[in-house]
């Protein structure tokens, strides 16, 4: 049952994407977006690091294999461009500009998280980037990436929303709702299926009928197209015309980015869904690799200012992990603050309902509670120690989503 | 001071904070040309256009999704359910998006959302369309609720909702759409969090939730013309924030509350609501706090087994009288 229909099955060739070797751009593009991409892959592979080190919790979605589709589509973006990703985002927020201090932090549940250490992984979010959140719900970000073209297009604004999600997500009411929503109004807004091949560990053709992606929107109105996914350049051309269309035609737009995962779903994934003859049929087409082959053949880069970048890399996760260890953990008097914003509609103070300390109050005021609300915040915290190995693998094998 | 039906009132508080804040934007479901399923946004989108109030296709997760998206975004959207039941589908837009994005951010965005919806029966809607669901959404933190009773409350607890920063949702009743109410002319919005007292009396405390407030008011008339039993009534007008404050000056007074609410017992508003008394003022208590509330049950459609579904003055009477011991 482990490896049923996947030898040989779903190989790069098997996905009936046609490759086309497009110009390479001026020397400082390929250096940036080779250098990105390279920044990207080292993360990734540091914070797998540190999780099987218990830095970081919860679970840990890497995107090793797609550096690809997310600095491609990062590339043909404006800033002023917003961007709404997956719980697979940690690339996203790094091609943004996100500082990867601030990403490794949030990682580590640290206070100069960029989302202060209440997202964790799969959720991160840089308003100043317009890095408007990964999210935990597959689907789940389509309907809010609607809403915020909407808003664009309310305020006769020529920013996009680009919307990214997996090939799982296709399956979703949201799906079909959001792009029937977005012809309807016609908004401002391009969706972006990253079709890894996978939803979690059920391979595309045991979970979606119609597997070219990019055709399964063309019903509600909204046009599809596909590119290579692991081809930089075939992502920034595909995306960048699919953004252009949105923006001047007010046309929404489906691309489909088709790509692969080298590594499991999530640090908890056994990966008995798949050969490991079928990730190695994948290897020669990782970005990483033919890339950086491709600019020293043509003679952008030679050999050793690719190793030059790719040590720059390194050092700058170093640099974010020592920001992350060094960054404290959020304040336990912190914990009810930003549930709401309190202004002049609510009556102040105004009770909560949470009585875990002697007196009623709001929860805001849980700082100021007194000494027995701060004990017991700290013989609740006290417990964060105990996440041994052990513990974690209990608890990643209850993964179910 | 105008007379004015709680639809209406309902009507010209959204009509007059769209035209305060360009903002401010209606979309639901048949809220446009066919002017709302229960009339409510009659004769706004001749007045706003289809830009400001939008027909939606019937897509409710969608809907409220869009809704926060629009208010991460820096808008201030009201999106309309047709009823309380229509609003499951959108759960998760209303607990893991709305709910929860300003916090699990860390503050970076608001979400300026409000989501109006009627609940409630009497109208033999049966089992789909007919429920009360306060309960669950004031379980969720990151959200206000609201519940308004009266024409005047339901005008100025929407223009607050509208002002407020937070996701709102904001319950109508099905049965209170053509009650008439004075409404204070110009009213300003009301604060969420401020009970209203309907009735002072000194016997028992009786808090009646949305249209169970109306309930409760009557059966107070006739706890005191049959019974002589002087009973005090409380609309706490917003169930997130709760004035508890109130509730509890009151109880301290009677030492007796009676909780009346139409949705379910278990895990009711009625339920935390004694909870949130017995902790707060256990020895002012000479009888166990009292719940009147729906029957456990999907409400059904044929009308005597409707009725007998949800609570009536005679529930809430015999209630009353029980706490002081006359039944």
């Amino acid at each position: 049952m482990a490896t049923q229909d996947t030898a040989g099955g779903r190989g790069p060739d098997s996905t009936g994407v046609e490759t086309a070797t497009h110009p390479l751009p001026e020397r400082a593009a390929c250096e940036q977006i080779l250098a990105r991409m390279q920044l990207i892959r080292r993360f990734e592979e540091r914070a797998g690091e540190m999780y099987a080190k218990a830095k970081i919790g919860g679970f840990l979605h890497l995107c090793i294999g797609e550096e690809a589709t997310i600095v491609g589509s990062e590339q043909a973006m404006r800033d002023s461009d917003y961007l709404l990703s997956t719980y697979r985002e940690h690339g996203h927020a790094l091609a943004r500009g996100t500082s990867p201090g601030a990403v490794m932090a949030e990682l580590f549940g640290k206070v100069d998280g960029c989302s202060g250490g209440r997202g964790g992984s799969m959720h991160l979010f840089d308003v100043e980037r317009r890095l408007l959140g990964g999210y935990g719900i597959v689907g789940g970000n389509l309907p809010l990436a609607a809403g915020v073209a909407l808003a664009s297009d309310y305020e006769g604004t020529d920013d996009v929303t680009l919307c990214m999600f997996g090939d799982g997500a296709t399956n979703q009411g949201t799906f079909g709702e959001s792009m029937n929503l977005a012809a309807l109004w016609k908004l401002p807004i391009v969706f972006m299926v990253v079709n890894n091949q996978f939803g979690m560990g059920t391979a595309l053709e045991r979970h979606s009928a119609v597997t070219d992606l990019s055709r399964k929107a063309a019903g509600y109105g909204v046009p599809g197209s596909r590119c290579d996914g692991m081809d930089v350049l075939d992502v920034e051309r595909c995306v960048g015309a699919a953004l252009e269309k949105a923006r001047t035609d007010r046309e929404p737009q489906l691309v489909e980015a088709v790509t692969y995962r080298y590594r499991g779903h999530s640090m908890a994934d056994p990966e008995e869904y798949r050969t490991k003859d079928e990730v190695e049929d994948w290897r020669p087409r990782d970005p990483l690799t033919t890339f950086p082959a491709r600019l020293v053949d043509e003679g952008v880069l030679s050999t050793e200012e690719v190793e030059q970048l790719d040590q720059q890399a390194t050092k700058t996760v170093d640099e974010a992990v020592e920001f992350a260890d060094r960054s404290p953990f959020p304040d336990l008097a912190s914990l009810y603050d930003d549930i709401y914003v309190i202004g002049e509609q609510v009556r102040d103070p105004w009770w909560s309902t949470d009585s875990r300390s002697p007196d009623v109050h709001r929860g805001e005021q849980e700082r100021e509670a007194g000494e027995v609300a701060q004990e017991l915040a700290e013989a609740g915290a006290a417990h964060a120690d105990e996440t041994d190995p052990e513990t974690r693998a209990a608890r990643a094998q209850g993964e179910g989503g | 001071m105008a007379t004015m039906r709680y639809r209406e009132a309902l009507n010209l508080a959204l009509r007059e904070e769209m035209q305060a804040d360009e903002r401010v934007f209606l979309m639901g479901e048949d809220v446009g040309v066919f002017q709302g399923a229960f009339k409510v946004t009659a004769g706004l989108l001749e007045e706003f256009g289809e830009r400001r109030v939008r027909d939606t296709p019937i897509s409710e997760n969608t809907i409220v999704g869009m809704g926060v998206g629009a208010a991460m975004a820096g808008l201030r959207p009201i999106v309309e359910l047709m009823t309380i039941n229509f609003s499951l589908l959108a759960l998760d837009q209303i607990v893991n998006s709305a709910a929860s994005i300003r916090y699990m951010f860390g503050a970076q965005v608001k979400v300026p959302l409000v989501i109006r919806m009627p609940q409630g029966a009497g109208h033999q809607l049966g089992p789909t369309h007919s429920h009360s669901f306060e309960a669950l959404y004031t379980h969720i933190p990151g959200l206000l609720v609201a519940v308004p009773t009266t024409a005047a409350d339901a005008h100025g607890l929407l223009k607050a909702a509208i002002r407020d920063d937070n996701p709102v949702i904001f319950i109508e009743h099905e049965t209170l759409y053509g009650r008439r109410g004075e409404v204070p002319d110009d009213q300003e919005p009301l604060r969420f969090g401020e009970a209203a007292v309907r009735r002072e009396g000194g016997d028992v405390t009786i808090v009646g939730i949305s249209r169970m407030a109306e309930t409760a008011l009557k059966a107070a008339e006739t706890l005191s013309s049959e019974h002589g039993i002087e009973a005090e009534v409380i609309d706490p007008r917003t169930l997130r924030p709760l004035d508890l404050d109130t509730i509890l000056t009151s109880v301290r007074k009677t030492n007796r509350a009676v909780i009346v609410e139409e949705g379910w017992p278990h895990g009711g508003v009625g339920a935390n609501m004694s909870a949130l008394i017995q902790e707060q003022a256990f020895d002012d208590l000479d009888a166990p706090v009292a719940r009147v509330t729906g029957a456990d049950i999907p409400m059904p459609y044929s009308k005597p087994l409707e009725q007998a579904s949800f609570p009536h003055e005679e529930h809430v009477v015999q209630a009353a009288r029980a706490t002081l011991g006359e039944i």
